[in-house]
């Protein structure tokens, strides 16, 4: 069990820049997911972890220890890749068992003709036998161990990829995006299932998922990047109700945050205290703390363009007009089944709840609220 | 009680029609020629003769008890014997280098693929030059080293090597380009694992993903080189004409000899029925063997 | 606190590479080297005992104008290009339609066709050589063009090849096309035949490189020096007299080897993707 520390880490490929110095403390047991849109370097941030790769500068420890220039194979981690990337010519047995072997019997040993005549091989296979069954059976595979790949469904592969990484009881497990090739249906049974394993063998896990209601479910931290840089780390709560950052705030919860930009507030709501510091570019605020009211009595307005019904909630979809031309902002309001009914084409106010409007410099940075700043 | 669809109909006449060149040319150039072998091989028919006897199996009965066919039928195995393995091997471990790294590959694929392409009448004529026992390159070299080489297509000790050798040169440039576009089809995510599970080493990785991977192309490449091998001709009859003594002589070079040199049909057509059925066997016997082995669902 | 991930090292495994690679390579072009280096030599030199690259006296166009002048070597080329030509042409023209038919269309006895496409091809071509000798015979057109092409125009690989590479093709391609109001023969050559252009230059490398070098079936069709393919041409030539020369034979092997090797040069890329493709049908 360990902790990891990144420091700095540099990767270019050739002229494109991957990550650009992005350091990180991830706490020894906790499960931290990596997010962010496809290209933010996240994947690649993984293969440096487990050593596929090397930065161009900077470091990474592991339990304390500094990996830089071991190999993967010197570093106690597994990773679980979202290909599974078995080897389908071996057994799922013969899979999980791959990396038992290659620590613990020696050359000779496993040499294909006589290396099971080798003397202690026989006793080795014996212990790497029970290790082997008994990981198959807290994954439930235990039928499936005669088996090959592809024979396997999606969600059982994954499930040997597991137990592949597991087997060795490393000190990080890294995943990479192992549930993007799954339905629906059995990512939400595995999400379950990824955080019950983490609970019980409370080991470092690092998740990278460009999913943000993977993130949000499984993680205790979570870790937005963008672009090569990490914009915010914290938990999922932190992230939803705290963004720091506009693109942290647009990239998590959905649907999306409403984002008004200034010119698009009603005077109301320039006048009023909402929007009093100078450096305020837009106003953001979540579908849920938003409502419909009058027409100029909110801080902005719009005609509505779709009402979705899913039953439990109600999601009123609106468009407001720039005044400088240019397309219409769009904002999502959620009401109560039970509220007025509501048709598209209407004109309506929106307003939102005070105490939960997020404001933003031109920059997409996060601007405190007044009562927190120096006086 | 289905009804046919108004576009169902057309569709016989114009499969048919377009189908129908092919089909009469099939029939007229394959499987009438391969049933008329076996007609031509039950006779004593001589081309240019005007009549000719029905001899049932005695074709058959002479072919099994000539002692040439037979030095013909060993030396071809051996030849495939030799050229088989020389030239997997030796097609994978370039492709394997060449694929190691990126550079130069361009170079090194099209260098080793000139001799497939070349005319092997010619090239042969080449190499018979090469293996002369005074001035060819061969003997030369070797003289380098203190070594007196023998007259390689004259001695009958190592003629069929020689040939044996000339057929690898040919063939692996072919093998190679197969390895390699099998090899750029292996994930590096396999790779990633295998290095993650500790198999980090070239024997390990080789072990692990890239020979077990390749193991669909091999298959391939095996049937194809052992089935060109099996129609070795030109360079017999170009540099030995089967000899000396018949030491290089192969079933095509037989099967010329007596059909168009001595112009015994009935005869040669039993040793091409022979020689086909050997072919065809090979073939489906290593498919079927080598598929098994090699599939993995 | 940055630390240089990499330090400079020469590269042994990757200098091993090229070494190994080197010797590959020289196997690979000995043969050519040597030849053309004999195509240059006077007859004095070939046989002198110790052995350079390059001859000290330039002989290579009194060797060339050998080979050019003792055969017709050009014509031994002229026909490798008709006949190799004429052979895809015949072939494109019949393996087709018959490839469109069997991965599109339906029509009773397509199954039977197509297992005697896949017979077809385990059938080494020499087999046949004896029926189809006889069978030129009868009609009198040994010792023709016709007899070194007519074998040839039906061929099992292309049919096959491009009937798994039509098979990859959408269906609603070929309905779009009917539903545009074409003809079956329109769609086969307006729609299908612009598609097909890769499948059909892998089959066309494959064909024209082994009708050119293909000697078996020349040797047994024909006699006339004028008609003699590429490979038939450079045994004639070695078994004249001139041929006997080795400065001249080589200039003649050359000759005859130099056009597929330069086309292959200028056309690598095409040349292995059709490989490729060939394999992964």
């Amino acid at each position: 069990m360990a902790g990891l520390s990144l420091s700095h880490i540099v990767k270019t490929h050739g002229p494109t820049p991957v990550l650009r110095g992005l350091s990180l403390d991830i706490r020894d047991g906790e499960f931290l997911t990596l997010v962010g849109p496809s290209g933010c370097g996240k994947s690649t941030l993984l293969r440096l972890i487990a050593g596929l790769d090397a930065p161009d500068s900077g470091s990474i420890s592991i339990g304390g220890r500094v990996v830089d220039g071991l190999r993967p194979k010197e570093r106690d981690v597994a990773m679980v890749f979202q290909s599974y990337a078995l080897y389908p010519h071996l057994s799922a047995y013969d899979n999980i068992a791959t990396p038992l072997r290659i620590r613990r019997l020696s050359v000779l040993q496993r040499a294909p003709l006589f290396g099971p005549l080798m003397p202690g091989r026989r006793a080795i296979e014996a212990e790497i036998r029970r290790e082997v069954e008994q990981t198959a059976e807290l994954l439930d595979i235990a039928p499936l161990m005669p088996r090959k790949p592809g024979q396997l469904s999606g969600g059982q592969r994954q499930r040997v990829a597991l137990g592949r990484a597991m087997v060795r009881h490393p000190s990080v497990f890294l995943m990479d995006e192992p549930l993007s090739n799954l339905d629906a249906k059995l990512r939400v049974q595995m999400r379950a299932e990824i955080t019950a394993l983490h609970r019980r063998l409370r080991s470092t896990f690092v998740f990278v998922t460009h999913d943000q209601a993977e993130a949000m479910t499984m993680s205790d931290r979570v870790a937005v990047m963008m672009a090569g840089e990490l914009i915010q780390l914290g938990t999922p709560q932190e992230l939803y109700d705290n963004p720091q950052d506009l693109r942290v705030a647009e990239f998590i919860g959905s649907p999306k945050i409403n984002v008004l930009p200034l010119n698009v507030l009603s005077r109301a709501a320039t006048g009023a205290s909402a929007a009093e510091c100078d450096d305020v570019a837009a106003l953001a605020f979540r579908p849920e703390a938003a409502s419909l009211c009058a027409p100029e009595a909110g801080l902005a307005t719009g005609t509505i363009t779709a009402v979705e019904n899913l039953g439990s909630d109600l999601f009123v979809h609106c468009e407001a007009p720039r005044p400088d031309g240019g397309a219409p902002i769009p904002f999502v309001v959620r009401q109560a089944p039970s509220s007025r009914r509501v048709v598209p084409g209407e004109t309506v106010g929106i307003a939102a709840d005070r105490t939960r409007l997020l404001r933003f410099d031109a920059r997409g940075r996060r601007i405190a609220e007044r009562q927190e700043r120096a006086a | 009680m289905t009804s046919r669809s108004a576009s169902a109909a057309p569709h016989q006449h114009i499969g048919w029609l377009a189908a129908a060149p092919a089909t009469v040319l099939l029939a007229l150039l394959l499987i009438g020629p391969v049933l008329a072998v076996i007609v031509f091989s039950l006779t004593d028919w001589q081309i240019g003769a005007s009549a000719a006897r029905f001899i049932g199996l005695a074709n058959y009965h002479e072919l099994f008890a000539d002692r040439v066919f037979w030095t013909a039928f060993v030396n071809t195995a051996l030849y495939v014997a030799i050229v088989v393995p020389g030239t997997v091997g030796l097609g994978l471990v370039v492709a394997l280098l060449i694929e190691a790294r990126p550079s130069l590959r361009g170079f090194y694929r099209a260098a080793h693929f000139l001799p497939v392409m070349s005319t092997m009448a010619a090239m042969a004529i080449v190499w018979g030059s090469m293996l002369h026992p005074t001035i060819g390159a061969v003997n030369r070299l070797l003289a380098e080293f203190g070594i007196a080489g023998p007259n390689w297509l004259r001695d009958a000790r190592f003629v069929l090597p020689a040939l044996a050798m000339i057929g690898i040169w040919q063939g692996f440039g072919f093998a190679m380009v197969l390895f390699v576009a099998g090899l750029k089809a292996i994930p590096q995510s396999l790779y990633d694992a295998a290095a993650i599970d500790g198999a980090d080493g070239i024997v390990d990785r080789l072990r692990l993903v890239t020979l077990p991977l390749l193991g669909p192309v091999t298959m391939f490449v095996l049937v194809l080189t052992a089935t060109r091998a099996f129609e070795v001709f030109d360079t017999v009859r170009v540099l030995t004409q089967g000899g000396p003594n018949f030491a290089s002589e192969v079933l095509l070079d037989r099967l010329y000899t007596e059909s168009f040199d001595y112009l015994r049909t009935g005869y040669g057509a039993a040793l091409t029925v022979v020689y086909l059925a050997v072919v065809v066997l090979l073939t489906l016997a290593q498919a079927r063997i080598l598929d098994r082995r090699v599939h993995y669902a | 606190m940055s630390v240089p991930a990499k330090t400079y090292r020469p590269d042994w495994p990757g200098l091993a590479r090229h070494g190994t690679l080197a010797l590959s390579v020289l196997f690979a072009l000995a043969p050519f080297i040597w030849m053309l280096s004999l195509s240059l030599k006077p007859p004095q030199e070939i046989f002198q005992p110790d052995f350079r690259l390059w001859p000290q006296s330039f002989h290579g166009f009194e060797n060339y104008r050998t080979a050019l002048t003792t055969v017709p070597l050009h014509r031994f080329l002229f026909n490798g290009v008709f006949v190799c030509a004429t052979i895809f042409t015949l072939q494109m023209l019949i393996c087709l339609p018959c490839a469109y038919a069997l991965a599109k269309l339906r029509f009773r006895g397509r199954d039977t066709l197509f297992s005697a496409v896949l017979i077809g091809l385990l059938v080494p071509p020499q087999a046949l050589a004896i029926p189809h000798f006889v069978l030129l015979h009868l009609f009198g057109l040994l010792d023709s063009y016709a007899a070194l092409i007519l074998p040839w125009t039906i061929s099992t690989l292309g049919i096959f090849l491009m009937r798994q590479f039509f098979r990859g093709i959408p269906d609603e391609l070929i309905d779009a096309a009917r539903l545009d109001g074409m003809g079956e023969f329109e769609i086969i050559w307006r729609v299908m035949l612009p598609v097909a252009v890769p499948a059909l230059a892998a089959f066309g490398i494959f064909s024209v490189v082994a009708h050119w070098n293909d000697l078996f079936w020349p040797l047994i069709a024909i006699r006339s020096e004028e008609l003699s393919t590429p490979a038939l041409g450079i045994l004639l030539f070695r078994d004249d007299e001139a041929g006997q020369f080795l400065g001249p034979l080589m200039a003649g092997a050359t000759l005859i080897v130099a056009p597929l090797v330069l086309a292959f040069l200028f056309a690598q890329q095409r040349f292995i993707d059709g490989i490729s493709f060939t394999a992964r049908s």
